[in-house]
């Protein structure tokens, strides 16, 4: 069960995450995209997966019973290889749903100077 | 390709999903659960055999909204997790893609995607916003 004190609470990176030509290119290669020079629309999740995850299971989430739910990206600008990243993520809600636990997490990930890219996951916990 | 105008419908193109492309992924995404690689594991926590990651089968329904849009400009993308896409060892499987306009102006369109694995939706709300 979630700590319901953790929602609304925004956790940042501190360490910054840059971006790699060789991860972009590896990632681009799985679904067949040619184009190495901006990263695929889903890149995004590469990035922040870990930390979400990671906040979660600290957060008393189990993960083993962990399934995904729905997924959505807010690209402002399509992030490429050079990019520098600092991920804050945010569980946004959490509720109990005939025993199942429906947690969504937001994870942005800001450049410098800007928003790049909003993810949103939605988690469901299998009762 | 055809023109982007509100009820123009898009060719569906298949994608082949087997065991390796879901190493790639997990591999190419730092998604190592192993639910996506290891029959056994898979079996033990009451799947019917590796079911691959709905972040892939949402990653190549992106490359379609890609192609679409002729740049990659792609900048809202969203779909929910319906159905999982089983992948059975030395198998490929056929995941389709397909999709139509439902709102074009200012040079943004709303993509409405459908992604079907053995005739069943795996993908639903699948929607995407690009620039064109």
């Amino acid at each position: 069960m979630l700590n319901p004190d953790l929602v609304g609470r925004t956790f940042t990176s501190a360490d910054s995450i840059a971006v790699t030509k060789e991860a972009v290119q590896k990632f681009a290669e799985v679904i067949g995209e040619t184009n190495f020079e901006i990263a695929p629309p889903t890149f995004a999740i590469s990035i922040t997966l870990e930390q979400s995850q990671s906040l979660l299971q600290d957060s008393g989430l189990n993960w083993t019973r962990v399934v995904h739910g729905d997924q959505k990206f807010e690209i402002k600008r399509p992030i490429v290889a050079g990019d520098v990243f600092y991920c804050a993520s945010t569980i946004e809600s959490a509720r109990n749903v005939a025993g199942n636990e429906i947690v969504t997490v937001r994870s942005d990930l800001n450049s410098a100077t800007e928003l790049v890219v909003s993810t949103w996951s939605t988690l469901v916990v299998r009762a | 390709m055809n023109k982007i105008e509100v009820g123009a419908e898009f060719a569906p193109k298949s994608f082949l999903i087997n065991r390796k492309l879901l190493v790639e992924y997990a591999n190419a995404s730092g998604d190592q659960n192993p639910i996506h690689q290891d029959e056994a594991f898979a079996k033990s926590v009451g799947l019917p055999d590796v079911i691959a990651h709905g972040m892939l089968t949402m990653a190549l329904a992106g490359k379609y909204l890609s192609d679409i849009s002729g740049s990659q400009s792609v900048l809202e993308f969203s779909a929910k997790f319906i159905k999982p896409v089983v992948v059975p060892a030395d198998t490929d499987v056929a995941l389709v893609i397909s999709g139509k306009v439902t709102e074009a102006n200012n040079g943004i369109a709303k993509i409405e995607l459908l992604a079907m694995c053995n005739e069943v939706k795996v993908l639903g709300m699948a929607k995407g916003v690009i620039k064109i």
